[in-house]
């Protein structure tokens, strides 16, 4: 079923998408099967989606794309992953931020024993280190001026800034698709607009095309052209953000049960999940 | 102050530096891989004795026999972190250790084997055995090696300050994973570590076989270095050359114990006393890092 949706998909008629997973399934430790024939596609220049409650296996999905898997023992059993058509499956994470897909992991994960600088070189390890590099620090500064005042050690960093050093270190590698895991994690609702609205200026100003993978899906679904909802290691749902946006089930699980009926706390208890999409 | 302290102090900063230099080359092993690298000494002696052999089978000027010794032993790095260590890569880190320390048993014996077990002297390097400074006398190769050392040092803090494998090694030193995730090859940068470790400790190595003859007590010069890093902190550069400095001179101030207070053998153990108490006052050395914790 998520094939036929694939073809309403408004870029994909034009050209092929920039990236195409394209039936995947993953293995940890050749026993624990964590997704089973996962099909997605992202169109180039565009913000695409990727919804799931915890463990549905989001992040899995990303580290599958940028090669990281491979780190954590896990390994794609079945299907290809595709991107400007090229075959990543086979390929070590420096081959693929070389070809430039560059992922933003859960958590950040800047070097916290180095400074702002220094982890801003770092993340342009795949290229030769010259002048354009300078340059390119200049813009990240540009994008983000309260990194440009920290000289201090990048652990002491708020969270806030810590995710956006994440970011600029990722336009370090002069990606053109970057993987986002949960860019909102741990942060305030002011700064999780905030770095939204800088994805969607990445987006538009560089024309980075960007998997996002979130929690927050109202935020996600605000900057995102189309959405994927996965669960269990399947997309069991997807289409363009204002459908979803509308949709009653999507609704009913990650926008907020259902809006405006829960007046009372006797409707929170008989509030009862469905169990199953479809 | 009598000569002879004077004479002993300079003596111990000049070995305390060679302890520094050991110590990082050491650190930067356990810092880049998480390996305790027990056959640390073992690159000394290597170093120590190939300087020797192409110096003495060949008969060619001292800095070639060099150069010679540090293309080899930046080889033989890479080519033991590649055979030996990373096929161990995921297992148990006291596997690991046990590995080294039987790398050093096996290069021990084989350097016995080929080179026999006595003291060999260096032929002559310097045209004056040793100067004068400020009215002492001063082995000439300890001033090189003062000198040697000091460079190697600040190769350092530039390697990783400035340039880009070294970044990288910090990095993938903090948080591997997280260093592939923005294209750094870990396998690469653990076989760098290795190589220019080697390197580092041969360049030491040869100093002191210089000194003292090319001897199996060279390894027993790496074993020392160990209450240095472990004093400074065992991930901890900066901490290996003051460690390496204050053992080097503890050392030295023992030398002269034993003999204005004829104690015996003080300066041979006095680095260990310095090692037992360090481990129960300061567990994470003097420079030890702790992570950083936002509050």
């Amino acid at each position: 079923m998520a094939e036929a949706a694939i073809a309403e998909t408004p870029a994909a008629e034009a050209q092929a998408p920039l990236l195409a997973v394209n039936n995947i399934e993953v293995v940890y430790n050749d026993v624990i099967l964590v997704l089973r024939g996962l099909s997605l596609e992202v169109p180039k220049g565009r913000i695409v989606a990727l919804l799931g409650a915890n463990g549905a296996g989001k992040s899995t999905t990303l580290k599958a794309i940028s090669g990281l898997l491979k780190t954590e023992d896990g390994e794609i059993t079945r299907g290809t992953v595709v991107y400007d058509g090229q075959v990543l499956n086979a390929m070590d994470p420096g081959a693929i931020v070389r070809r430039g897909v560059f992922q933003v992991m859960e958590g950040r994960r800047i070097i916290q024993d180095m400074t702002v600088h220094e982890n801003l070189r770092l993340g342009a390890h795949t290229r030769p280190h010259d002048s354009q590099v300078a340059r390119d620090i200049q813009m990240v500064y540009g994008y983000f001026p309260r990194l440009k005042e920290r000289t201090g050690l990048a652990g002491y960093l708020s969270g806030g800034e810590q995710q956006m050093l994440a970011i600029g270190r990722a336009l370090m590698a002069r990606p053109r698709l970057i993987l986002m895991d949960e860019p909102s994690m741990g942060l305030s609702p002011l700064l999780v607009r905030e770095v939204f609205g800088i994805i969607r200026k990445l987006n538009e100003d560089l024309g980075i095309t960007i998997l996002l993978v979130e929690q927050n899906a109202r935020m996600a679904l605000e900057v995102a052209s189309y959405g994927y909802i996965m669960e269990s290691g399947k997309v069991v749902l997807d289409g363009t953000a204002d459908d979803l946006r509308t949709n009653e089930d999507v609704k009913e699980f990650y926008l907020g049960g259902g809006g405006e009926q829960r007046k009372s706390f006797k409707n929170i208890k008989s509030f009862k999940r469905r169990k199953r999409w479809l | 102050m009598d000569a002879f302290l004077l004479q002993l102090l300079v003596n111990g900063v000049i070995v305390g530096m060679l302890y520094g230099v050991v110590g990082m080359a050491f650190v930067l092993i356990y810092k880049a891989s998480q390996v305790v690298n027990f056959a640390q000494g073992e690159f000394l002696l290597i170093g120590a004795w190939v300087c020797w052999w192409t110096l003495t089978e060949f008969d060619i000027p001292f800095v070639f026999g060099f150069l010679i010794t540090l293309v080899f032993m930046f080889v033989l790095g890479v080519l033991i972190q590649v055979v030996v260590l990373r096929p161990l890569i995921g297992e148990p880190i006291i596997s690991v250790i046990m590995v080294t320390i039987g790398l050093s048993i096996f290069f021990q014996s084989l350097l016995n084997w080929m080179f026999g077990v006595f003291a060999q002297p260096f032929p002559r390097i310097f045209e004056t055995p040793s100067m004068e400074i400020f009215g002492l006398q001063v082995q000439t190769v300890y001033v090189m090696s003062m000198f040697v050392s000091v460079a190697i040092m600040a190769a350092f803090a530039w390697f990783f300050k400035a340039s880009k494998t070294g970044l990288a090694m910090r990095a993938t030193a903090f948080d591997q994973q997280a260093a592939q995730s923005l294209g750094i090859s870990v396998r690469h940068v653990f076989a760098t570590a290795w190589a220019i470790s080697a390197m580092v400790s041969a360049v030491a190595g040869v100093v002191v076989g210089v000194v003292n003859g090319v001897s199996s007590a060279l390894s027993f010069f790496g074993i020392k270095v160990f209450p240095a890093v472990i004093l400074g902190g065992l991930d901890s550069i900066i901490g290996a050359v003051v460690g390496g400095l204050i053992i080097g001179l503890l050392e030295n101030l023992a030398a002269y114990v034993d003999v204005d207070l004829q104690w015996g053998n003080m300066q041979r153990i006095a680095p260990f006393y310095a090692l037992i108490l360090i481990l129960m006052i300061k567990p994470y050395g003097l420079f030890g890092t702790r992570d950083i914790e936002r509050v």
